[in-house]
């Protein structure tokens, strides 16, 4: 028997797979395909204080082997979300849950963190200072060392029952810098990458295909730049690194976790096949055998 | 919802640039015309949406136009090729809002799911009738089916090449209904809002992430709430669409 658990500030996992931010609802929409209790963890769509309708579609576009997407935050606000969304979550899933906070001032973030420490059904916050679709928000926090220091510095004087995880833009010129900055102000993990800026244009209408004109660049296309930047941020800090970007089997997995990841998130896999998360779960114990694993405990950061 | 593989039984040119497709496969996810299954295509990322236009237990047809290079791909698949499905996806339309004499009218591409629902109006007793617009005579596709059914079929071309010249609301005026039923081009939908004289549902497309509700992707503003039209449509009442 091998042993696909890992542990993140304490908290136990079964395996390293978590659906990422954005890509599984509230989670409970998936319990339609399959016993959601299988994952590692659940990461819930990006929450803001107040509810947010989002861009004007299209938000979503195609490229080679990835999806750009200009959603925009849709969400219901911080308080229905805790209230209403996370209960019926927790009425059906017993594993740990993450938070993933999005904001537009550093007072939002220390607002929706505060009630989410409050919150007896969140485990883990993640801060998401990358998202590249709301303008004068998100992404710009995240792509200086010093303004992704302050926002951490900020929510960790708040937080005090959970680990914060910092989720990181890779549009950033130097990612280790400010992952490295993160871990200074308190950060208890980081979490990287969201997606890339990105476009596409309709030839035949010769305008934009995204009403937003921009979008966020993810899945497998992004796999090894993701993997790289992971590397890089696993040789700056000491803390725990949830890898993301572009993993779609359980060989990117561990090749993930041999970079740096303690745990990773799957993104738009889900999207393309609604089990992608299952399988991956179900693929790593044979994969792990056929690289002669034992423990993925043992294996983070192992590439180095 | 569920995900399935399918074989293709058939794949032929229909008209001009449109192609049926009949697939076998478990088609027990299906509950309501209307409905729209999610195509994997090898080489492409996003999975190709196309309604539901007619089905059987094991069998199903589709019928799409080559507007990309997905459904140019589609076009030169051959029978016995296998596709990986979502299927059962969306609401559908509502039967029991129909009354006794609805009327259908689909444009171009977004025919095929008045198909389905006007065999089974038919079948709980209704007397259905159905406008089809097209844009010329070369594109036109599914009238003989409709003709077949039983029941009255006007055609409107946009060049006057086939039936009334001019667009499917200019063969409203004269018709009798209880309700409305309608898919096709969203500005082909917006005039049937303002000329229908009766309730009603519309059918809307949206470039999809997912199509089953996960990604918010498709999302639109109603008069009661925010929704998916990937799970909480295609077809929306014609009482909460806000322009
Ligand atoms: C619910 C629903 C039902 C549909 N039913 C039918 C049908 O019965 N028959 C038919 O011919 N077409 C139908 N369409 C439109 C069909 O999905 C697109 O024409 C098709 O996806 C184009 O793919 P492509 O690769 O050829 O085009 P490309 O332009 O190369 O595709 C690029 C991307 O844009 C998306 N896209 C492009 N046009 C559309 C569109 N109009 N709607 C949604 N996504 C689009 C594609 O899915 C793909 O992700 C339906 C769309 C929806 C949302
Ligand atoms: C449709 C969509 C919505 C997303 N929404 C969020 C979000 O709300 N918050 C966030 O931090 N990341 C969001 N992301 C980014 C993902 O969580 C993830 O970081 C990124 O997609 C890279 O992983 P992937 O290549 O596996 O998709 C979203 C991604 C997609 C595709
Ligand atoms: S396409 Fe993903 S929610 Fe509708």
């Amino acid at each position: 028997m091998v042993d696909t658990s890992v542990e993140l500030n304490g908290i136990k996992f079964q395996n390293p797979v978590i659906p990422a931010s954005g890509t599984f609802g509230y989670g409970y929409e998936f319990a339609h395909w399959y016993d959601i209790n299988c994952l590692g963890a659940i990461c819930i769509k990006g929450t803001t204080k107040e509810p947010r309708f989002g861009n004007d579609c299209p938000r979503i576009a195609e490229g080679p082997s990835g999806i750009l997407n200009a959603v925009g935050l849709e969400n219901p606000g911080i308080h229905k979300v805790l209230d209403e969304e996370l209960p019926k979550l927790r009425h059906i899933y017993h594993q740990p849950i993450i938070a993933n906070i999005s904001g537009f001032s550093k007072d939002e973030y220390v607002y929706c963190c505060a009630k989410a420490d409050e919150s007896p059904l969140v485990d883990i916050i993640e801060v998401n200072i990358s998202c590249p679709n709301v303008h004068n928000g998100g992404m710009s926090f995240g792509t200086s060392p010093e303004s992704a220091g302050e926002i951490t510095k900020a929510v960790k004087t708040i937080v005090h029952n959970k680990p914060v995880y910092i989720k990181l833009s890779p549009n950033a010129m130097d990612i280790a810098a400010i992952a490295k900055s993160c871990e200074e102000a308190g950060a208890d993990g980081i979490s990287l990458i969201n997606t890339f800026l990105a476009m596409r244009i309709d030839i035949k209408k010769k305008k934009p295909i995204l009403a937003n004109v921009t979008g966020g660049l993810s899945g497998p296309a992004v796999f090894p730049i993701a993997l790289r930047m992971v590397w890089q941020v696993y040789e700056a800090v000491r803390i725990p690194i949830i890898g993301i970007g572009g993993i779609s089997t359980a060989d990117d997995v561990i090749e993930m976790m041999l970079a740096g990841a303690t745990a990773v998130q799957v993104g738009a896999a889900n999207l393309k096949n609604p089990y992608a998360c299952k399988k991956i779960i179900e693929d790593l114990p044979s994969a792990m055998e056929r690289y002669g694993i034992k423990s993925l405990k043992s294996i983070i950061g192992g590439g180095h | 919802m569920k995900k399935e593989l399918f074989e293709i039984i058939s794949n032929d040119i229909a008209a001009e640039n449109i192609f049926k497709m009949e697939l076998s496969g478990d088609t027990s996810a299906i509950t309501a015309p209307g409905q729209f299954i999610n195509i994997e295509l090898q080489g492409y990322f996003l999975r190709r949406p196309f309604s539901v236009c007619d089905w059987e237990d094991y069998k199903l047809t589709i019928y799409y136009k080559v507007v990309g290079k997905g459904t140019a791909e589609m076009s030169c698949m051959k029978p016995c090729e296998s596709l990986d499905v979502l299927i059962g996806l969306g609401n559908g339309y509502n039967l029991a809002a129909s009354g006794d004499r609805p009327l259908l009218i689909g444009g171009g591409a977004g025919i095929p799911p008045l198909f389905g629902l006007a065999k089974r109006l038919i079948e709980e007793r209704k007397q259905p009738e159905v406008i089809l617009g097209f844009n010329t005579y070369m594109e036109m596709f599914l009238v003989e089916e409709f003709q077949n059914l039983g029941i009255k079929t006007t055609i409107t071309t946009a060049d006057g090449s086939h039936g009334t010249k001019g667009f499917v609301t200019d063969a409203m005026a004269d018709k009798n209904y209880s309700y409305i039923y309608t898919c096709g081009p969203e500005a082909m939908l917006k005039a049937v809002y303002e000329k229908s004289i009766s309730s009603g549902e519309f059918s809307f497309e949206e470039r999809m992430g997912c199509g089953f509700g996960a990604c918010m992707g498709c999302t639109c503003r109603t008069k009661y709430g925010n929704k998916r039209i990937c799970k909480d449509g295609p077809v929306l009442r014609k009482e909460e669409i806000i322009w």
